[in-house]
């Protein structure tokens, strides 16, 4: 079997590697071919008069295999130039149509906006840095800015804390598996639905009705009064907000330092316990640098997601009752009120505040071999 | 001396030591019992809301699905119309009086029993007593009705169509870049890979709104196709990254000596590359599909003009804003949505959590 394989492939190697106008032309058409069937999907997909299954089917298999079909049919187009073309060409057909979907969709917006934010609410008066001034001015953009600062700070230091935690527990129970599946599982879930979730907990009724929310039966059955959560005591009602980002990122957290703590040597432990150290001197004084890289990445990616966070105040209080963050304010400034300038200039902001991360990832990639 | 005093030190610190032990155990359980307990109970809030009719979600906590003790009415007295409730009501049959007032606040008698209205214009009084009580009054009939005509079952296709392409596009074009980035020489390398490294945190909402401009120039806003592709940029950087971490580590030899043999690279990326990727292609998979099946905002910015093509996310905060109070519906609603992450989440957990532990900086 191996041997034929080898033969075969051996055989192949003259006619891969000679230019042929046949194959050239071939490889043409069926790129040329795919193209055409591809627009014509497009077209169909575009009209939208067909039942929804059968668009759905049709759409299936027009994205996926347009793609697969693509790549196959531009590259036999190379590998039909011959062997000295074929190796200058072919690494950009393989790098070429992510390079050009991270510049369309990302590099290029992201200049875009940055022009846009320089001009005023109908995009056609130049008004510099203005948007910038009232961005850090306005009223709401301020609220924004002081509530986005409480879920970078609680939420990041919750999850990480909380994270750790857990992970130090699981690590020396036996329930290790099932426990860790469970704080996990909230990942699974997107944030509109575990924001009706934690709606659900924290709904209100007034005194004496019965309370359907469990944070107000809890607070009623101690003989206390029920409490709006969301809506009153601004801007603490943050916190309530925050608290469904914790149950959903600790998870996460704990995941990666429980992989991180198993990482760290047992002989060092042993060592240190042979010392006479205490478990939580261990902890603070061994584990803790150990896997301080780690501690730095899970801090990082769960204070990205906090500065981007939407999705949760939108479904949940839609960023009344003093629990605008920015992004709810880009959205709401750019499409309910169609201030464009201000809108762009918010989007940069949020751009801004993630750039010093940006510069340490490539730090970090300048130092790794082969790049 | 010393020889004859040692074990009788010994054998109480091995004691103790072993008592040291159980009760760190009991602590480290039962804190992550505690914290398990605290974590599960939202979802099955939520789980059991559900399932209950729409007048016992609004009168009563889920939690009382589950046995508790509570007054339950056993007997009832009737005064008579007429009676008067300006003055004590005299109950010789269980030798109390009472008050309206008293009755209207529920009176409890010394025995435990308890007196209330059950109709206090047709003066009935109901006599409840303390029992356990399991609530067992369970429907499907919310999930009918947030399947039908709110919508959802409709969404769920929507959603499944939006995320599959989503998911398998960027994998294939990332899994054909990263090759390049690991086994390719040519100019220009380094400049690109830093750039999928830069943009590996670019939060989405700078790009949102040239490519919403661009979408309408080019007649496809509110289409799946501009979501595919939405969601395959911002989807690539991560990808790129992640599979560029895995097939970089592959071996070179198993490379050079299908070369040899003639094998082109488009070969040896299908043929080698691709098979030998799978447990990173998977666990890449199943990040994007539940970052899509998840993803609220890429929705509501560019499929919000199309009211054909709701996905699920969307529908459901439609629901939550305009039927806030709708709680049968909304839990329903809230679980139809989780039914498939948690599906995948629950079968493909390694491979998730590997896919996180390569990737924790995604943007």
């Amino acid at each position: 079997m191996q041997r034929t394989t080898e033969v075969e492939s051996r055989s192949r190697t003259p006619a891969a590697g000679a230019p042929s106008l046949g194959r050239f032309l071939t490889a043409l058409l069926g790129l040329i071919a795919t193209l055409a069937v591809l627009w014509l999907g497009f077209v169909f997909l575009r009209s939208g008069s067909a039942p929804q299954l059968v668009v759905a089917l049709v759409a299936l298999a027009w994205g996926v295999g347009g793609v697969a079909l693509l790549f196959t049919t531009a590259n036999m187009l190379v590998e039909s130039l011959g062997i000295t073309w074929q190796r200058r060409i072919q690494p950009y057909v393989f790098v070429g149509p992510a390079a050009l979907l991270l510049a369309a969709f990302l590099t290029i917006p992201a200049l875009l906006t940055f022009y846009q934010s320089l001009f005023g609410a109908r995009s056609n008066e130049f008004v510099g840095l203005a948007n910038y001034a009232a961005v850090f001015t306005d009223r709401l953009m301020r609220q924004a800015f002081r509530n986005n600062l409480l879920w970078l700070l609680i939420g990041t230091s919750a999850c990480v804390v909380l994270g750790l935690l857990i992970a130090v527990l699981a690590d020396r129970s036996k329930f290790e598996t099932i426990a860790k599946s469970i704080i996990f599982m909230p990942m699974a879930i997107s944030f509109v639905g575990a924001g009706i979730i934690f709606k659900f907990i924290y709904a209100y009724a007034p005194p004496g009705e019965p309370q359907i929310g469990l944070l107000n039966a809890i607070v009623t059955a101690l003989g206390g009064e029920p409490v709006a959560w969301l809506t009153s005591n601004q801007p603490w009602n943050n916190l309530w907000l925050i608290l469904v980002v914790i149950w959903m990122y600790t998870g996460f957290g704990m995941v990666v330092f429980s992989a991180a703590l198993k990482g760290v040597p047992d002989d060092i432990l042993e060592a240190a316990r042979v010392d006479g150290a205490t478990e939580i001197q261990i902890f603070f004084q061994i584990i803790i640098p150990y896997i301080m890289g780690t501690i730095i990445t899970v801090a990082t990616t769960v204070a990205i997601f906090t500065l981007k966070i939407f999705d949760v105040v939108m479904v949940m209080t839609g960023g009344q009752y003093g629990t605008e963050v920015v992004a709810t304010q880009f959205y709401r400034q750019f499409f309910s009120s169609r201030n464009f300038g201000y809108g762009a200039a918010i989007a940069i902001v949020l751009f801004i505040a993630v750039l010093p991360v940006m510069f340490y990832n490539l730090r970090q990639l300048r130092k790794q071999e082969g790049f | 001396m010393a020889t004859l005093a040692q074990p009788s030190v010994a054998r109480p610190r091995a004691a103790s030591a072993r008592r040291q032990r159980l009760i760190n155990g009991l602590l480290v359980n039962g804190s992550l019992a505690l914290l398990c307990v605290l974590w599960l109970i939202p979802t099955i809030g939520l789980l059991v809301s559900s399932f209950r009719p729409r007048d016992d979600i609004l009168a009563s906590g889920w939690w009382t699905v589950l046995p508790h003790r509570t007054y339950v009415t056993v007997d009832q007295i009737d005064l008579g119309r007429g009676t008067p409730l300006d003055q004590p009501i005299q109950l010789p049959q269980l030798g109390a009086t009472v008050t309206d007032e008293q009755l209207r606040a529920g009176y409890v008698l010394p025995d435990g029993r308890k007196l209330v209205w059950d109709n206090r214009r047709q003066r009935l009084i109901g006599v409840q007593e303390r029992q356990l009580v399991v609530g067992s009054n369970f429907t499907l009939a919310n999930y009918r009705e947030v399947l039908g005509s709110a919508g959802m079952g409709q969404a769920f296709i929507t959603t499944l169509v939006v995320a599959i392409p989503s998911t398998v596009i960027p994998i294939l074009i990332a899994a054909f870049a990263a090759h390049s980035f690991a086994w390719m020489r040519y100019p220009g390398r380094r400049l690109l890979f830093a750039m999928v490294v830069a943009l590996l945190v670019v939060p989405l909402q700078v790009a949102l709104i040239p490519i919403l401009r661009a979408y309408t120039a080019l007649n496809i806003n509110g289409t799946y196709l501009a979501m595919w592709l939405a969601h395959t940029g911002f989807g690539l950087p991560l990808a790129t990254y992640l599979l560029y971490n895995y097939i970089s580590q592959l071996p070179r030899d198993i490379m050079e000596s299908a070369y040899i043999d003639g094998a082109s690279n488009f070969t040896i990326f299908t043929r080698l590359i691709l098979p030998l990727s799978v447990p990173a292609l998977a666990s890449f998979a199943i990040f994007q599909f539940l970052w899509v099946w998840n993803d609220y905002l890429v929705a509501l910015i560019f499929l919000g003009g199309n009211p054909y093509a709701r996905v699920l996310t969307m529908r459901l905060a439609d629901l939550a804003g305009s039927r806030g109070q709708d709680w049968h519906l909304l839990t329903a609603g809230a679980f139809i949505s989780m039914i498939v992450p948690l599906i995948v989440f629950f079968s493909l957990q390694r491979y998730f959590v590997r896919g996180l532990l390569a990737g924790s900086v995604k943007g």
